[in-house]
C-alpha cells in the first residue's frame, strides 16, 4: 500500500492510523534516507497507540521505550553497524515483553528479522512531500 | 561527606570522588570514543564490555588519587537514566556491589541532573533557582531548577537532539563523529549567512519547545541539491550558518524563560555547551540583558563522574536513596 503525505504532521497521522490495532509482537521495520519522516512516523505510531508520552529521535540511546498497557519500543539502528549489534542489546527480550517494536534505519541490520516484520519504506519525492510505502508483515495483516 | 559516584550511561566510564557535593577530590575517566571511531559509532556490545573491563580499575585510581580510603566512603551515587541500557547497567550494578560491601547508601543520579550539577563544581557561588539548558547529543532541554533537586522541563526537542543536528549534518558534509567540534572549527571560516536555514517551531505543547529534526533535513536538501547540480557547496558558510540557526534557537528560548522566571542566573550544560558560537551568542545576550551566565569549563561540560557526585550529594540531602533492587533506564522523566 502507497501512501503520499505533504508535511510531517501527515507523516505523523498516517503513522497514528497504522499503529491503532497492530497486535502485540509486531515488528515494524521502518526504511529510508535521514529526514525523511521515520520519527514523525513513529510519534505517530505512539499517539495511534493511545500512548500520552514525548517521541523523539533515540539515535543517541539506540532504543527508547513507551511504557503502557501495550508498550513500543522505538529502536533506532543509525549507529548499528550489523543485526548481531541489536542481538547484544536484547533484541530477543524486546520481542517478548508484549509490544510494537519500530526500527528506524533497518538497513544497517539487514538479517535481523525472521520475514513476518511489516515494512515501511520512506522517499522524499519533494522538499515536503513523501512517498511512504507499507508491506510485508504477512501472518500479521 | 565523600561519595564515591560512577557514571557509565554512554562512550564514557568515568568515577569520582566528591566531597560534600561541591569538591572533586578525584575525577577519573576512560574514554571509549577511540574503540568506537573505528566502527563510526558507538557498539553496545563493546561499550558495555569496555565499562565492565575498566570500571573497577578506575574506582581504586579514583580512591588513590582521592588520597582516601574505601571506609572513608559515605555514600555511593551513580546514574541509572536514561542512557544505552547495557552501558548504564554495568555502572548501576557496580555501584550496587560498592554500596553493599561499604555498607553505605546507594544514590540514583538521572544523567541530566548531573550534567546541569557540574555547575555546583565549577561555580561554588551558584545556588538554585536558575535557568538551565542541558545540550547534549542525546539531549536538549531547557529546565527551571527551582532547587537542588526540584527541577521541571520548561521545554525540550521534540525529535532529535542539538548535539545529534550537528552529528548528522556533519556526516552529511562529510566530517567526523561525533561532528560539534569538526562544524564548529569549519564554520569559523564561514559566513553565517550564506545559507536561510529554517528555525522550525513546533506546534502545541510549551512555547519552550524545539525541533531539530527539520533543520537537519534543511542541511541534507542542500547537500542532495548540490551533489545532482554539480554546484558547489559552500561548506565553511553551511556550518555557520547551521551553528547560528540552532544557537538562536536555544539562546532566544532560554533568554525569555529567564525573564519570564525573573532569573537572575543562567546555566548551560552539556556537551554542546562547547560550541564557540553558542557559548558567545550566550555571552552577548546575559550581557545585554544584566544577567549572570555559567558555563562549567568543557572537562566538566562531557560525560564525567563528578557531576553524579555533586547532584548525588543534594539528591541523598533530599532523601532520594535507593535499595539493592535499583534498575537501570534507557529512558525516564528529569
Amino acid at each position: 500500500m502507497t501512501y503520499i503525505t505533504h508535511s510531517e504532521s501527515e507523516t505523523e497521522a498516517l503513522g497514528a492510523e497504522f499503529a491503532r490495532d497492530l497486535p502485540a509482537g509486531a515488528v515494524v521495520a521502518l526504511y529510508g534516507e535521514l529526514g525523511c519522516g521515520k520519527t514523525a512516523f513513529v510519534r505517530g505510531m505512539a499517539r495511534g497507540m493511545g500512548l500520552d508520552c514525548l517521541v523523539n529521535s533515540p539515535t543517541f540511546t539506540i532504543v527508547n521505550e513507551y511504557l503502557g498497557e501495550r508498550p513500543l519500543f522505538h529502536f533506532d539502528m543509525y549507529r548499528l553497524g550489523s543485526a548481531d549489534e541489536l542481538y547484544d542489546i536484547g533484541w530477543e527480550d524486546y520481542l517478548g515483553r508484549g509490544g510494537v517494536c519500530a526500527v528506524e534505519w533497518s538497513e544497517n541490520v539487514p538479517g535481523a528479522f525472521d520475514g513476518d516484520e511489516i515494512e515501511v519504506r520512506f522517499e522524499k519525492t519533494g522538499e515536503n512531500e513523501r512517498r511512504i510505502t507499507i508491506g510485508g508483515g504477512t501472518k500479521l495483516c | 561527606m565523600l561519595i564515591l559516584s560512577f557514571e557509565s550511561s554512554c562512550d564514557e566510564t568515568a568515577v569520582a570522588v566528591v566531597e560534600d557535593g561541591r569538591r572533586v577530590l578525584a575525577d577519573e575517566i576512560f574514554s571509549q570514543v577511540a574503540l568506537h571511531e573505528i566502527y563510526g559509532g558507538v557498539v553496545p556490545e563493546i561499550a558495555a564490555r569496555s565499562h565492565l573491563e575498566v570500571i573497577s580499575l578506575l574506582a581504586d585510581r579514583a580512591l588513590e588519587k582521592a588520597g582516601v580510603t574505601r571506609r572513608d566512603i559515605d555514600a555511593v551515587a551513580c546514574t541509572y537514566a536514561p542512557g544505552l541500557i547495557g552501558a548504564v547497567l554495568v555502572g548501576v550494578n557496580f555501584a550496587k556491589s560498592a554500596a553493599l560491601a561499604l555498607g553505605v547508601p546507594l544514590i540514583p543520579v538521572h544523567h541530566v541532573r548531573g550534567h546541569i550539577a557540574a555547575n555546583y563544581l565549577a561555580y561554588p557561588e551558584l545556588e538554585p533557582p536558575f535557568v538551565c539548558l542541558a545540550i547534549s547529543g542525546g539531549n536538549t532541554m531547557l529546565v527551571d531548577v527551582r532547587g537542588y533537586t526540584d527541577m521541571s522541563i520548561l521545554g525540550q526537542t521534540r525529535d532529535d537532539a542539538a548535539g545529534e543536528c550537528f552529528d548528522k549534518s556533519a556526516r552529511v558534509l562529510g566530517l567526523g563523529y561525533p561532528g560539534g567540534k569538526p562544524i564548529d572549527d569549519l564554520s569559523k571560516r564561514g559566513d553565517d549567512r550564506a545559507y536561510d536555514l529554517p528555525r522550525p517551531t513546533v506546534n502545541g505543547g510549551s512555547p519552550y519547545d524545539m525541533s531539530f529534526s527539520g533543520l537537519k533535513t534543511a542541511v541534507v536538501n542542500l547537500a542532495h541539491h548540490a551533489e545532482q547540480t554539480g554546484e558547489p557547496l559552500d561548506k565553511p558558510g553551511l556550518a555557520a550558518s547551521l551553528c547560528r540557526a540552532v544557537s538562536e534557537m536555544l539562546v532566544g528560548r532560554t533568554m525569555d524563560a529567564a525573564a519570564r522566571l525573573g532569573y537572575e542566573n543562567i546555566a548551560v550544560a552539556g556537551g554542546v555547551a562547547a560550541n564557540s558560537r553558542i557559548r558567545a551568542d550566550f555571552e552577548a545576550a546575559c550581557q545585554k540583558a544584566g544577567k549572570t551566565l555559567f558555563v562549567p569549563p568543557l572537562r566538566l561540560c562531557g560525560d564525567n563522574a563528578a557531576m553524579i557526585g555533586a547532584q548525588g550529594y543534594y539528591e541523598y540531602l533530599a532523601g532520594h536513596t535507593a535499595g539493592s533492587d535499583l534498575n537501570a533506564y534507557a529512558t525516564m522523566e528529569l
